[in-house]
C-alpha cells in the first residue's frame, strides 16, 4: 500500500491499472455499489412495512451505473438520468439521506419536495436534471444542455440514461440526430435488462442490440457488459474524452439484469420464468465485481467488514432522519407553479390561505 | 415612432432581445438563411451566425425539448413552431416537461423559453395550417400563454416573454402578420405580461377577445355603434395569466359579457372566461354570458365558401352583440 502525505492511498494493482485508476477508486467505486444496493434493499422492506406507497428499483444495474458516471466531472458535467439510476445519482453526489428523504416523500426531499413518487432524482446544483416519469423526454433535455455547452464555449458533457424499453420513444430518434449533425458533447447510456415491465426484448426491439442503432445516426454504438464494472468504467471515459475534444456523441449499451420486479406495484414472476430469474441472478454485478476485487487483491476481509458496517450505519441514519422529517404543509403546495405570483390562479377553497393568491418562491 | 406591421415587430423585438442579451437564441425550422417561412426570423441568422439562429431538423418534440435542456443549462431559447398545427408531437415536451420542472423541484429549476407559433385561419390554410391551438396550453399550470393583436404588444410581450423565467407560449395570428400595421416607439419598452387592454370604451355589452378576433370585435362594435348598442372591447392580450380585474371590471360596468374566440366553441378558452365570469360578477348580470366562437368540426376546411363559414367576421361578431344587447 502507498499511501501520500494527505492519506490518500495511491496504491495500484494490475486490475486498477488496467484502467488507469488507483486500488482507491476501485473501492470507492465497489463502495457506491453497496450502498446503492443497500438503500434499495431498505425502500423494498419500507415499501413492505408499509412506510413508503411505492419502489422502483436500480438493483442489477449498480455495475453499469458506477462505471459509466465515475469518469464524469460531478456538477461540472450534466446527466439526465432515469428512475432506476439511483447509483448513477449516488456517483454524481446525492447522498444516502437525500435518496431517503425522496423515498419517504418528505418535505426536505432535495429532488421534488416531495411532489414526485419515489427514485425522481434531481438537483441542479449537482447538474442531475429533475427525472420526470415520461421515458425518454430527458434525452432532448441533456441533447438541449449540450447545444448551449458549446453556445457557451464551455466544455461540458452531458449524458443521458434511460432503459432499452423508454430507447424505442420518437424522441430518442430526433434528439440522437440533432447531436450527431451538430456533433454535440453528448453521451446517451442505454441499460438494456431485457424488459419494458412485462415485454421482453425481442418484442419491442427490431434488433438484439440498441447499439446497432447508432450507425443510422453515424455515430459510435458500443456494446458492455454491465457486470464488468471497468469495461463500462472505460466505455465511460473513451466517450467523455471523446465528447469533451469535440468528437461528437457515442451510444453505450450497457447489458444489466433486472434483479427486482419493475416496481414495487408489478409481480416478475407473472411473465418471467423461474430459468429466466435465474439467469438475472447470474448476472448480479455486485457479487461479480466483488469476487473480481478480492481475486485482484484489492478487496480483503478487514475491508469487507469495515464497509459492511459503514454502510449499514449510513442507512440506518438516512432511513431514521428521513422518517423523521416532516411532511409538506399543504399551504405550500401552491408554491413555485411559476417564479412569480403574477401567474397563479386564485387558491381552491380548501387551501390554508383561500382567498389570496399563492407566494412565489421564498425570496 | 414608426409605423410597423405586426410581423416586423415581431422580427424587431427578437433581434434587440438577441442584442441585448447573449443568452437569446432562437431555433426551429427554416429560421436561419430562408428567415422562417414568414420572414419573422429574417436577417438573424446574418447577423448572429449559426450558433445563435440554429436550422433545425423537422422535428418538433425536439426543437421543444432541446430548447428546456439549453435553458436549463443558461441560455433563453426562443422556439419557432413554424405553424401552430405542427406543435402536438411537443405537447409531451410542452406539458410534462416544461410546465412542471419548476413545480416538481420545487422552484430548482426553471426553464425560461419562449414557443413562438404562427395561429389561426382565414388565409386558405385548411385543416393544418388554421388550427387555434390556445385552449390546449392555456388548461395547464406552469404555462404563459400570450397573443398580441398590435404591433405595439407584438414587440412589447415578445420582449416580456423573453425575460421571464417561465416557459411562455405566443401565438401569433398569421392573418395580422401583414394585414395589421400600427406605431411603434423607437426605444425600448416592454408590455407586461397579464394585463389586459380596453381598445374601446363601451356601456353596454363587453366584448372579450384576443388575437384576430379583437381586430373583428372592434369592427362590429362600429357596425353597431350606428343602432345605438355601446361595445366595450377587452383584448385580453394574455390568456394565462389572466388579468380579472379588467375583465371583470368591465363586466360589472356593462352587465353584459360576449367572448369572442375563432377556436371550436366547446371547451374553448372562451369557456372558461365566461365561467370566470358567471362566478364573480353574477350579480352584475343582465343577460347570459355569451360565446361566438368557431363551429365543432375538426378543423377549418380548405374551400373558400366552407372556410367563410368557419371563420368569425365582424358580421358574425355583430350578430351576437345584437342578441345579447336585447336582453
Amino acid at each position: 500500500m502507498t499511501v501520500t502525505g494527505d492519506g490518500r492511498n495511491t496504491a495500484t494493482s494490475p486490475l486498477a491499472a488496467s484502467a488507469g485508476l488507483t486500488d482507491d477508486d476501485l473501492l470507492a467505486m465497489y463502495r457506491t455499489v453497496l450502498l446503492s444496493r443497500a438503500i434499495d434493499e431498505r425502500m423494498w422492506v419500507l415499501n413492505r412495512a408499509g412506510k413508503a406507497p411505492f419502489v422502483i428499483s436500480g438493483q442489477g444495474h449498480e455495475g453499469a451505473q458506477v462505471g459509466l458516471a465515475w469518469p464524469l466531472r460531478r456538477g461540472y458535467d450534466w446527466i439526465a438520468p432515469f428512475y432506476r439510476s439511483i447509483t448513477t445519482c449516488l456517483a454524481f453526489g446525492m447522498t444516502a439521506r437525500d435518496l431517503m428523504l425522496a423515498q419517504f416523500a418528505k418535505a426536505s426531499d432535495v429532488s421534488s419536495g416531495g411532489r414526485q413518487m419515489p427514485g425522481h432524482y434531481g438537483s441542479m446544483e449537482r447538474h442531475i436534471v429533475s427525472v420526470s416519469s415520461p421515458v425518454a423526454t430527458q434525452i432532448l433535455h441533456a441533447v438541449g444542455i449540450a447545444l448551449a455547452s458549446r453556445i457557451k464555449g464551455e466544455d461540458a458533457v452531458s449524458v443521458a440514461i434511460m432503459g432499452e424499453g423508454s430507447s424505442n420513444q420518437g424522441d430518442v430518434h430526433e434528439g440522437l440526430n440533432f447531436a450527431a449533425i451538430h456533433r454535440l458533447p453528448f453521451i446517451l447510456v442505454i441499460e438494456n435488462n431485457g424488459y419494458a415491465i412485462s415485454v421482453p426484448a425481442e418484442k419491442e426491439l427490431s434488433v438484439k442490440d440498441v447499439a446497432s442503432r447508432a450507425s443510422g445516426y453515424g455515430v459510435p454504438g458500443v456494446i458492455v457488459d454491465g457486470t464488468d464494472v471497468l469495461a463500462c468504467y472505460r466505455a465511460g471515459r473513451d466517450a467523455v474524452e471523446r465528447a469533451r475534444s469535440g468528437g461528437g456523441p457515442t451510444l453505450i449499451e450497457a447489458k444489466v439484469t433486472r434483479l427486482t420486479a419493475h416496481s414495487s406495484d408489478d409481480q416478475q414472476t407473472k411473465y418471467r420464468s423461474e430459468d429466466d430469474l435465474a439467469q438475472g441472478r447470474a448476472h448480479d454485478p455486485l457479487p461479480i465485481f466483488r469476487e473480481q476485487l478480492r481475486d485482484a487483491g484489492v478487496l480483503t476481509d478487514e475491508l469487507e467488514a469495515s464497509m459492511a458496517d459503514e454502510i449499514r450505519s449510513i442507512v440506518e441514519d438516512a432511513t431514521t432522519f428521513a422518517e423523521g422529517e416532516p411532511d409538506a404543509e399543504p399551504s405550500t403546495a401552491l408554491d413555485h407553479v411559476y417564479g412569480d405570483a403574477t401567474g397563479a390562479e386564485p387558491a381552491p377553497p380548501w387551501h390554508p390561505s383561500a382567498g389570496a393568491r399563492s407566494e412565489g418562491p421564498a425570496a | 415612432m414608426t409605423t410597423r406591421t405586426l410581423i416586423e415587430a415581431i422580427r424587431d423585438g427578437l433581434s434587440e432581445e438577441m442584442r441585448r442579451d447573449p443568452t437569446v437564441v432562437v431555433m426551429g425550422e427554416d429560421v436561419g438563411k430562408k428567415g422562417g417561412v414568414f420572414l419573422a426570423t429574417d436577417g438573424l441568422w446574418a447577423e448572429f451566425g449559426d450558433n445563435r439562429v440554429i436550422d433545425t431538423p423537422l422535428t418538433e418534440s425536439m426543437i421543444v425539448g432541446t430548447s428546456i435542456g439549453a435553458a436549463l443549462n443558461g441560455l433563453r431559447p426562443v422556439a419557432e413552431i413554424q405553424f401552430a398545427d405542427f406543435i402536438h408531437p411537443a405537447f409531451n415536451q410542452i406539458v410534462s416537461e416544461a410546465a412542471r420542472l419548476r413545480y416538481r423541484t420545487q422552484g430548482g429549476f426553471a426553464v425560461p423559453m419562449v414557443i413562438r407559433a404562427p395561429y389561426g385561419g382565414g388565409v386558405h390554410g385548411a385543416l393544418y395550417h388554421s388550427q387555434s391551438v390556445e385552449a390546449f396550453f392555456t388548461h395547464v399550470p406552469g404555462l404563459k400563454v400570450v397573443v398580441p393583436s398590435t404591433p405595439y404588444d407584438a414587440k412589447g410581450l415578445l420582449r416580456s416573454s423573453i425575460r421571464d423565467d417561465d416557459p411562455v407560449l405566443f401565438f401569433e395570428h398569421k392573418r395580422m402578420y401583414r394585414s395589421v400595421r400600427g406605431d411603434v416607439p423607437d426605444g425600448e419598452y416592454t408590455v407586461p405580461l397579464g394585463r389586459a387592454a380596453i381598445r374601446r370604451q363601451g356601456r353596454q355589452v363587453t366584448l372579450v377577445a384576443y388575437g384576430l378576433m379583437v381586430a373583428f370585435g372592434l369592427e362590429a362594435a362600429e357596425q353597431v355603434a350606428g343602432e345605438g348598442i355601446d361595445v366595450e372591447v377587452v383584448d385580453l392580450r394574455s390568456l394565462r395569466p389572466l388579468d380579472r380585474e379588467t375583465l371583470l371590471g368591465s363586466v360589472r360596468k356593462t352587465g353584459k359579457c360576449l367572448v369572442a374566440y375563432e377556436d371550436n366553441r366547446f371547451g374553448g378558452y372562451g369557456a372558461e372566461i365566461a365561467a370566470i365570469v358567471a362566478e364573480e360578477a353574477f350579480d352584475f348580470l343582465d343577460g347570459p354570458v355569451s360565446r361566438i366562437a368557431g363551429p365543432d368540426v375538426p378543423a377549418m376546411p380548405y374551400n373558400h365558401v366552407l372556410e367563410d363559414w368557419f371563420m368569425l367576421s365582424p358580421a358574425k361578431i355583430a350578430d351576437a352583440i345584437r342578441r345579447l344587447a336585447a336582453y
